[in-house]
């Protein structure tokens, strides 16, 4: 117990370096009030990425005992993709819908919670079906979306792409505090809705018989927390864009650290590295790369690497 | 007291089980047996609450267990299915202490340490306690399982055929150990099995399945009768007694 502490200190240590690297570096002494009024929500909104990614992910890859899944493949994210084209393609680039963040983002919220919940009803008013049930339907789903959207960007006005394209790809440019607020109101409701659920974590990841042995309403229980990851996952996607595999990085690097089943852990220490990751990303993006390259390619970039590199090590083991 | 009455369960328009009840007899060890597609195991998924019933009534002191708190029917009845493979870092102590979930929610205390060392040490584990599960050898990790049910500390003990997987030295002592565990520790055991000369060797009570349905059930004396296995199995069998066990000859 005690070596978990001390590592998650560690982690905990780091991503605060992280982010006062973000905070301070390059900054004019003559201008670090107005410096740090960008700076301070772009950090926030990364935490709170990283705790609904952190989270959301480490939950779901619990719930279908698999670690290289990412909740993306429940079509949520496509979902995402194909409403921002929409909009654009019928409404135009310099619709308030686009321009306005505000309002896009409470949207996009409204559109994947009612998408999840429908989901969930559709498909658990029938008993007897499955987390696999449910993520091959997911990823038909993706599938069918990504398939509108690509067609829409294909016959999109080229002005409007570039506009849209810059949308659909993780960014922290103007974040406000009131899309940071909504963010985190929907995010403390998840965690108390599911708060007992969460204490069952670490049992549920024994699989059913062994929960339900246990004593755990382990269908109930299942229920409940896929439809609080389907919407953390919504939450951080219409915060800050798509980010596919930084959920499925976080989680993998957190569960080589750890090495244990503990979720207050594997938890704890996904979110602290996803804030690190995304901190020191962004410090390479805006620093290094001077905007030359964005962050959803950057993290696209190192999580494919790495993912790739996880599959070879794992069909090694088998 | 564990009763079963009039229960059924179809899978689409088959009926797995068809108006079986039984009785279950307190700190004695009863065995399922019968051929494949009987209804035994579906039984078994039924008692242990892992599948819905379509009708009947299972009943725990009275009760029907669809009454009782999933936590509460945790701390009085214990279930150990026959696949366990699990992909986590779980050390054998860490798994025993699962165990312990029902009784303490997760937040372990002194008493449910000392359930833990003695799940350890009954079932001679303690050399391995910090090892991880997947270094264990089959048999092994069997052991650590059964201990987890022992910490689990419950008055009935399920298990799908636990023998699956173990030769036969190991299969003997884990049969001895269940006879141990039943009366040392007062516990009432059910045992789904396939080695009918093990059920008659370990057991004090059988219930046969054939078809959905029970076709004999009573003490093991009363049932390793040539012509109620035949009528079982439909194949022919010779019973011989050695050293005060029946012990039936099929091939």
């Amino acid at each position: 117990m005690h070596k978990y502490n001390k590592k998650l200190i560690w982690i905990g240590l780091l991503t605060l370096a992280a982010i006062v690297l973000f905070l301070t570096i390059n900054i004019n002494p003559k201008y670090i009030q107005y410096a740090l009024k960008l700076r301070v929500p772009k950090i926030f909104a990364m935490i709170l990425a990283s705790i609904c990614l952190g989270a959301g992910t480490m939950i779901f890859q619990t719930i279908t005992n698999n670690r290289v899944l990412t909740p993306c493949i429940l079509g949520l994210t496509s979902l995402y993709v194909m409403l921002q084209t929409i909009i654009v393609f019928f409404l135009g680039a310099s619709h308030v819908l686009v321009t306005n963040r505000n309002l896009n983002f409470i949207l996009s919220l409204i559109l994947l919670a009612f998408a999840s919940v429908l989901v969930f009803r559709v498909l658990f008013l029938k008993q007897g079906k499955n987390v696999l049930y449910i993520l091959l339907i997911g990823t038909i789903m993706g599938q069918f979306f990504g398939s509108i959207s690509s067609f829409l960007q294909r016959v999109i006005d080229p002005n409007e792409f570039l506009a849209l394209q810059n949308k659909l790809f993780a960014s922290f440019k103007n974040m406000n505090s009131s899309i940071l607020l909504i963010t985190v109101i929907c995010i403390v409701l998840l965690f108390l809705y599911t708060r007992n659920e969460l204490k069952q974590l670490d049992v549920i990841a024994l699989g059913r018989e062994h929960a339900i042995n246990l004593g755990i309403n382990y269908d109930k229980a299942i229920k409940k927390l896929m439809l609080s990851v389907t919407l953390l996952v919504g939450v951080a996607t219409a915060l800050v864009g798509p980010i596919t595999f930084l959920g499925f990085i976080i989680t993998n690097v957190a569960r080589e650290i750890f090495k244990t089943y503990r979720h207050t852990y594997l938890i704890g220490g996904s979110i602290l590295i996803g804030i690190f990751t995304l901190a020191f990303a962004q410090v390479l993006v805006e620093h290094i790369f001077n905007f030359s390259t964005t962050l959803s390619v950057l993290i696209n970039l190192i999580g494919g690497i790495y993912f790739i590199a996880t599959l070879l090590i794992q069909s090694k083991k088998a | 007291m564990l009763q079963v009455q009039e229960l059924s369960k179809s899978f689409g328009q088959k009926l797995v089980v068809d108006g079986v009840s039984l009785e279950i007899h307190k700190n004695k060890i009863t065995s399922f047996i019968g051929p494949n597609g009987a209804g035994k195991s579906t039984v078994f998924n039924l008692i242990s609450r892992l599948i819905m019933r379509d009708e009947g009534h299972i009943g725990l002191d009275e009760v029907d267990i669809s009454n009782w708190k999933s936590n509460e029917l945790s701390k009085r009845i214990a279930i150990l299915k026959q696949n366990n493979s699990l992909q986590l870092k779980l050390t054998v102590r860490e798994l025993v202490a699962f165990g312990r979930f029902p009784h303490s929610q997760g937040r372990l205390n002194e008493e449910d340490e000392t359930k833990i060392d003695e799940a350890l040490s009954y079932m001679e584990l303690e050399e391995f306690s910090d090892k991880f599960i997947d270094e264990l050898s089959g048999g092994q990790r069997q052991r650590a399982y059964i201990a987890m049910v022992i910490a689990q500390d419950t008055d009935y003990i399920l298990l799908d055929e636990p023998l699956n997987n173990l030769d036969i030295k190991h299969a003997m002592n884990f049969m001895k150990m269940i006879q141990k565990l039943c009366y040392e520790l007062n516990k009432t055991v059910i045992i789904v099995m396939h080695d009918i000369n093990f059920a008659s060797c370990y057991s004090d009570y059988i219930v046969a399945f054939k078809e959905g349905q029970i076709i004999a059930s009573g003490s093991t004396e009363d049932i390793m009768k040539e012509h109620i296995l035949e009528e079982i199995y439909e194949i022919p069998f010779a019973i011989h007694e050695l050293n005060g066990k029946k012990i039936c000859v099929y091939y």
